[in-house]
């Protein structure tokens, strides 16, 4: 019972801080580009504005549109709960989300949202691979100790994390611009309180992702696990800054360099270096 | 030689058996309860009478295949389940497709039949009997050399029938022609039968003597999971894009199969035991899966007239029935927990996992080459499903037939719901299901596993989890989320679909199935070899009055294997026609050298 009590305490800490994520993010962004930028808590002013509003429901969508918010919310909460238990299943809790969001995409009938959908599953059968192959790669790694499989590991999760978390150079969060929205497009349809809902679901989940990456690769008795977790946002806010939008059919370039990564990391697991 | 038959062991009923005994009965019954809907209307009663008959006769003849106990009798069983499943595939053979696609089918089958029968007789010639036992016995003490021959000959019979890359050529052109139901058996339950045969006689009767067994299947899994899926996101035909996905659904079984072959063969019974679990799990999760989904199919033909998706759409408020059980078999194909699919892919992973620790290096980096193979698949079904539930079900209706479908009688639901049931029956039971698998597998690798745990499923110390729990984890989460939602909401009003501004959209402005799969279609374009035809339609010079477009992909498998050899066949027999000139004296010249011939080979042997 204890253990429940704590997970779900754990739980409710990660909610609460995974729009702050987004916001620093943002902010060092902002800073990189000698902006003043919004305040880092602005995430937070934006969902509360959100679940306050109206909500508009297409004409033509069916239950699937209704339904989606808050099966997305439920898988992206669950992720978070069993980055300590098994990581496979993770992979396949968030592709449950994922199914039902680029449902969703398609049920309004707008040709962005198909165009959303149909980019989103196109990434994500890329980044899948990798990812599994990373976790694959940490289990031939047992052990506290750190080594060369760790470093390829972590570069190759990077990667698939910028797919992940619709980051540059795979999506672009702050655009909305048909050619190049791929989670925003899927988003398209949704206002209020529902839209409040997917947005708080992609920050847990890049939350989540986050905390993998820190758990995969930093050595946490030389620094400690917060510490970790903002170097990595300030590394992913640089990445953001210094790289431009990939075509979308360079995207699996890049993935496939990523399940390449991860491949040596294997390697080098194997080889015991 | 003694009788062929011993009245004893003609049957056999160890738990192997058993199991497919039940995965057969699975999807028959509900496919019966569905197929009076299905004819009504449609045939005289004689007709239906006799496809009835003939249907049953089917399931009765895989029933007996699972469970005889000899292999010549195996044999003319396996002749009578594809004579009655070829009588089925023609039941509309007022079409012309449906002989042809028969006539694919009944020749490819042929093939692979002709490999077993050899196999069977080269193994009778050592033992002197086709009692199984027998068989067994004579095969352990056969050359290696023999033994590989055997092995590739089962390999190329039963990979026909299961529908192996590159003989896969048959099920894309048969389950379409066949009704729904009999699409639903036969990609559901009797491709199945022919990896019953690979495990009962490579498994039990042959013995796995080298690695490069279990290594080949292996690879031959790989291939046909991505060949399969690949060509599945291609097609905008319901049911053909469900023939592919069963030769890839056969690829993830044979994963589970070929690595528990090769544990097998490096002593690794517990492995072997769990690798096994695995693709007999998924076995029986895609004859649920892919049973439902195959009468979801039907339902929407009998519904709206088509199964081209280009031409459907809305079908979800047309067909609310059909839609809610089509989501569920698409998850459950998509390995989406907490349904079945993901258990049994989870397995296989776990297999792969749990494996590579123990097995040399270099195979262990074939088994990163397997997870990233399977990875890459799950994420391709899943892409596809949401094309083919999307498209199909979703947004607007796309045609006149799509905007006036009705919903399928109560027989046709009742059959789909009982599939559905087990989907979800089989992913909620996980533990209990893979205790009763691993008493299916101990006799095969010698291996005693079980789940004492019911939040824990694999043998990892780390990987506890149970579809159960994580059902309750989502359904809390979902149930919370709404529960906010219901606090915090305002007013919820029924609105347009942005627009952009411009006229209200219709079902034109919709995505559509070769756009969604268009990034698949650039990105595997090696592969595929896509190529497009354009025609412009002319109402005077100047002006173009419309613009026909239409994308092909190449089948590379067909182009240049099966019809570069068709060629060369009609090539040889254009030679061959030489001989007969119609001379008689050239004949009976032809029929002198024959009988010397003969006369000098008894002479010599």
């Amino acid at each position: 019972m204890m253990v429940i009590t704590n997970q779900i305490l754990w739980l409710a800490l990660a909610i609460i801080l995974a729009p702050l994520a987004s916001g620093l993010i943002t902010k060092v962004k902002n800073n990189l580009r000698l902006r003043q930028g919004q305040g880092i808590l602005q995430p937070y002013r934006n969902l509360w504005k959100l679940f306050g509003k109206e909500e508009i429901v297409p004409a033509n969508a069916s239950w699937i549109f209704r339904v989606t918010p808050f099966v997305v919310f439920a898988t992206s909460v669950a992720a978070v709960f069993f980055l300590s238990g098994d990581l496979l299943a993770i992979i396949f809790i968030l592709a449950l989300g994922r199914f039902f969001l680029a449902l969703a995409a398609l049920d309004a009938g707008s040709a962005f949202g198909g165009m959303g959908s149909s980019r989103e599953m196109f990434i994500s059968s890329f980044a899948e691979p990798a990812a599994c192959l990373v976790i694959f790669a940490v289990y031939l790694t047992p052990g506290a100790t750190w080594s060369l499989a760790h470093l390829l590991a972590g570069l190759a999760l990077l990667i698939v994390i910028l797919a992940e978390t619709s980051r540059l150079p795979v999506d672009n969060q702050e655009t909305h611009l048909e050619l190049t929205m791929v989670h925003e497009a899927m988003l398209l349809d949704y206002s209020g309180p529902a839209l409040a809902l997917l947005e708080l679901s992609a920050q847990i989940k890049q939350l989540f992702w986050l905390c993998l990456l820190v758990g995969t690769i930093c050595p946490p008795v030389l620094l400690p696990y917060g510490f970790c977790l903002l170097g990595l946002i300030i590394v992913i806010a640089f990445i953001e800054v210094g790289i431009a939008k990939y075509r979308l059919f360079k995207v699996p370039d890049l993935l496939v360099f990523s399940v390449i990564l991860a491949l040596l990391a294997i390697v080098s697991a194997l080889l015991g270096v | 030689m003694n009788l062929l038959i011993n009245l004893k062991s003609l049957v056999v009923l160890d738990p192997l058996a058993l199991f497919f005994l039940i995965v057969i009965s699975l999807v028959s019954l509900p496919s019966l309860i569905y197929s009076i809907g299905y004819f009504k209307n449609k045939f005289t009663l004689t007709k239906f009478l006799s496809t009835q008959l003939v249907t049953l006769a089917f399931i009765v003849s895989m029933l007996l295949l699972v469970i005889v106990g000899n292999a010549l009798a195996f044999l003319i069983v396996w002749e009578l389940m594809t004579l009655l499943s070829y009588l089925l595939v023609l039941t509309d053979s007022e079409k012309e497709a449906a002989v042809g696609a028969a006539s694919i089918y009944i020749i490819m089958t042929h093939i692979g039949t002709a490999f077993l029968t050899a196999a069977f007789f080269l193994i009778f010639r050592h033992s002197g009997s086709f009692d199984l036992a027998a068989m067994a016995a004579a095969c352990q003490t056969m050359s290696p050399l023999l033994r590989n021959w055997l092995f590739i000959f089962f390999l190329i019979g039963f990979g026909t029938k299961a529908g192996i890359v590159p003989l896969h050529i048959w099920l894309p052109y048969a389950h379409p022609q066949a009704p729904s139901h009999i699409s639903a058996l036969m990609s559901g339950v009797m491709i199945k039968t022919a990896l019953y045969g690979l495990i009962r006689f490579v498994f039990l009767v042959l013995g796995i003597s080298s690695l490069w067994w279990g290594i080949t299947v292996l690879t031959l899994a790989i291939i046909s999971c991505l060949v399969g899926v690949i060509y599945a996101l291609m097609e905008h035909d319901l049911k053909k894009l469900l023939a592919y996905h069963s030769v890839e659904n056969i690829g993830i079984i044979l994963l589970g199969l070929g690595l528990s072959m090769v544990f097998t063969r490096l002593n690794l019974n517990n492995l072997a035991a769990l690798a096994m679990i695995a693709g007999l799990y998924h076995l029986i999760n895609h004859a649920a899966f892919k049973g439902l989904l195959f009468l979801c199919a039907g339902s929407v033909q009998k519904g709206s007239g088509t199964l081209d998706m280009e031409k459907l759409g809305g079908l979800i408020k047309k067909m609310p029935w059909t839609a809610a059980f089509f989501l569920v078999g698409a998850m459950g194909i998509s390995a989406l927990p907490p349904l079945n699919g993901f258990v049994s892919e989870w397995l296989t992973l776990q297999a792969f996992f749990s494996g590579a620790l123990k097995v040399p290096g270099m195979l262990a980096l074939g088994f990163a080459v397997g997870i990233a193979a399977l990875a890459l698949t799950s994420g391709l079904a899943a892409a596809c499903f949401v094309k083919a539930f999307g498209i199909t079900f979703l947004a607007l209706p796309r045609s006149q037939n799509a905007e006036q479908a009705k919903e399928s009688p109560a027989s046709m639901l009742l059959g789909m719901f009982l599939l559905a049931l087990s989907v979800v029956g089989l992913g909620l039971l996980a533990p209990t299901i893979f205790n009763l698998l691993a008493t299916v597998t101990a006799p095969i690798c010698q291996a005693s596993l079980q789940t004492s745990n019911i939040f824990s499923l694999g043998l990892q110390p780390n990987s506890t989890i149970s579809p159960l729990f994580i059902a309750i984890l989502l359904g809390s989460g979902f149930l919370a989320a709404i529960a906010a939602y219901g606090l915090l909401q305002g007013k919820t009003r029924l609105g347009r679909t942005w627009d952009c501004g411009y006229y209200q959209i219709g079902s034109r402005n919709e995505y559509t199935a070769t756009a969604f799969s268009k990034p698949f279609r650039i990105s595997f374009s090696l592969f595929l070899l896509p190529f497009r035809k354009t025609e412009k339609v002319k109402d005077s010079f100047y002006h173009v009055k419309s613009f026909v477009y239409e994308t092909y992909t190449t089948k590379i498998f067909k182009k240049y294997l099966y019809d570069a050899g068709l060629g060369l066949l009609l090539h040889s027999a254009k030679r061959f026609k030489r001989v007969q000139a119609g001379s008689i004296h050239l004949y009976i010249s032809y029929i002198l050298a024959t009988l010397v011939l003969l006369i000098l080979l008894v002479k010599i042997l």
